[in-house]
């Protein structure tokens, strides 16, 4: 549990996937990841705090490899269907902006770790893989860090990251089906929007 | 050590009886957490005890320079090894077992007393064992969770793996009560610290934090049981586990 929520955060996230079509996935969560590595290790911004420059980061080099759409599916559960197209898009936008947030912020307590990548197995024919990775750092023990993809078109896109054993994404599934079913879809997409404004306003 | 131990598993023995107690009184809608009443409740109380114990490890974060935070990690991440490859051996893992002891002979003399990994320069990875996971690998089903006081979030199955942890833990088994009252403190503190990042995750990240911990605390000691390797499930927005 320890180092369950840590600094890795940021490194996976950061370590997502990368580079355009038909690279493998696990070469392309390599790329990502190295391509973010190397950016935090020089950036003194990003490694004092500066969430703003971490977001920039992750926006332009993480974000173009994730579906956002699969992942607040998964999140969501089988409450996923009764929303409307447009309640799916602003969920996923909602869902997009947090997850971005409190990733980049894991950013900024980078340290010393570095990113050891597990050969991973996977067959010809398969549309969904998991690559695994592990964050080592001194002193404690490595955190596995594992990113689940599936094929879009010719594309690997990620769709769950998995940090010490914890899904990012289906551990919001209890609270969320505790929202819809309190309040509904709309309520869901107002307590993602409300928590996106705190912690833009710096209040949380 | 023995009277000690005997208290501490009374003291267990008297929440297990509160927990029975209160757990008439709550609504049992989650079949995960049957005792959440209870549990929230001591949650709160361990947040309560946080806002004196985070400022201290925060203080010991701030003081320690990394090296020295490292060989404290160190030291007890070799005190524990021992124990490690008590429970790969248990769980049938001979060949893991026999590099945890490689690294306690190694870290024990060449690394200074366990002060630095030199096993771990040296190729034989650290490993995560306890007696909870070794219940799980033979089978022991995980439980009802519960949230205790000082030690959090526990299933079943890791309480108990837990009280076996900690009768053989070389830590509460040293005889100069002082000296082992400011292992166990550093230990605890040292552990405190270690989480601080992951405060501010889960701050944001949260809207219930109690709910965000335990889920996380139940996925991650499913993945430890399988050593990280969970198998592959293409999982399904339908399926609500």
């Amino acid at each position: 549990m320890k180092s369950l929520f840590s600094l890795l955060f940021g490194l996976l996230i950061a370590s997502t996937p990368a580079v355009a079509q038909e690279l493998a996935p696990d070469a392309m969560v390599r790329q990502v990841t190295e391509d973010v590595l190397t950016v935090v290790r020089q950036d003194k911004d990003i490694q004092n705090g500066n969430t703003k420059k971490a977001i920039a980061l992750v926006e332009t080099k993480v974000l173009p490899y994730f579906n956002f759409q699969r992942m607040t599916a998964l999140a969501v559960g089988r409450d996923w269907n009764k929303a409307t197209p447009e309640q799916k898009k602003r969920l996923s936008e909602e869902f997009k902006t947090l997850l971005v947030r409190t990733y980049s912020n894991a950013l900024t307590s980078y340290r010393n770790q570095t990113v050891v990548y597990k050969p991973s197995r996977m067959d010809a024919g398969d549309t969904s893989v998991v690559v695994r990775t592990e964050v080592v750092q001194p002193g404690s023990k490595p955190v596995n860090l594992d990113y689940t993809l599936e094929k879009q078109g010719d594309s690997w896109k990620v769709y769950d990251v998995i940090v010490g054993g914890v899904s990012l994404v289906t551990n919001y599934r209890d609270t969320f089906r505790q929202e819809v079913s309190n309040k509904g879809i709309d309520g869901l997409i107002a307590m993602l929007a409300d928590r996106n404004r705190q912690l833009e306003a710096g209040k949380k | 050590m023995n009277a000690n131990f005997s208290t501490r598993v009374s003291c267990l023995a008297c929440v297990t009886a509160m927990v029975a107690a209160s757990g008439c009184a709550t609504t049992a809608n989650n079949p995960k957490d049957p005792f959440e009443g209870f549990n929230r409740a001591m949650f709160a109380v361990n947040e309560g005890l946080d806002v004196v114990v985070k400022p201290v490890a925060r203080g010991y974060d701030a003081a320690a320079p990394l090296p020295l935070k490292v060989v404290i990690g160190n030291f007890f991440g070799n005190i524990w090894d021992l124990w490690t490859a008590v429970n790969n051996l248990l769980q049938g893992k001979g060949q893991q077992a026999v590099s945890d002891v490689g690294r306690v002979l190694i870290n024990s003399t060449v690394g200074i007393g366990g002060a630095f990994d030199v096993a771990g320069e040296m190729g034989l990875t650290k490993h995560s064992e306890d007696f909870g996971q070794t219940l799980g690998k033979w089978g022991v089903g995980p439980g009802p969770f519960f949230y205790w006081p000082l030690i959090g979030p526990r299933t079943t199955r890791d309480t108990f793996g837990w009280m076996v942890d900690t009768y053989f833990d070389p830590v509460w088994r040293i005889d100069d009560i002082s000296l082992r009252n400011t292992l166990v403190g550093v230990r605890y503190i040292d552990m405190r610290a270690s989480l601080l990042p992951s405060d501010k995750v889960v701050d944001e990240a949260a809207f219930d934090r109690y709910d965000y911990i335990r889920d996380a605390y139940l996925q991650h000691r499913r993945s430890e049981i399988f050593d990280g390797e969970l198998p592959h499930e293409v999982l399904d927005d339908e399926s609500s586990k």
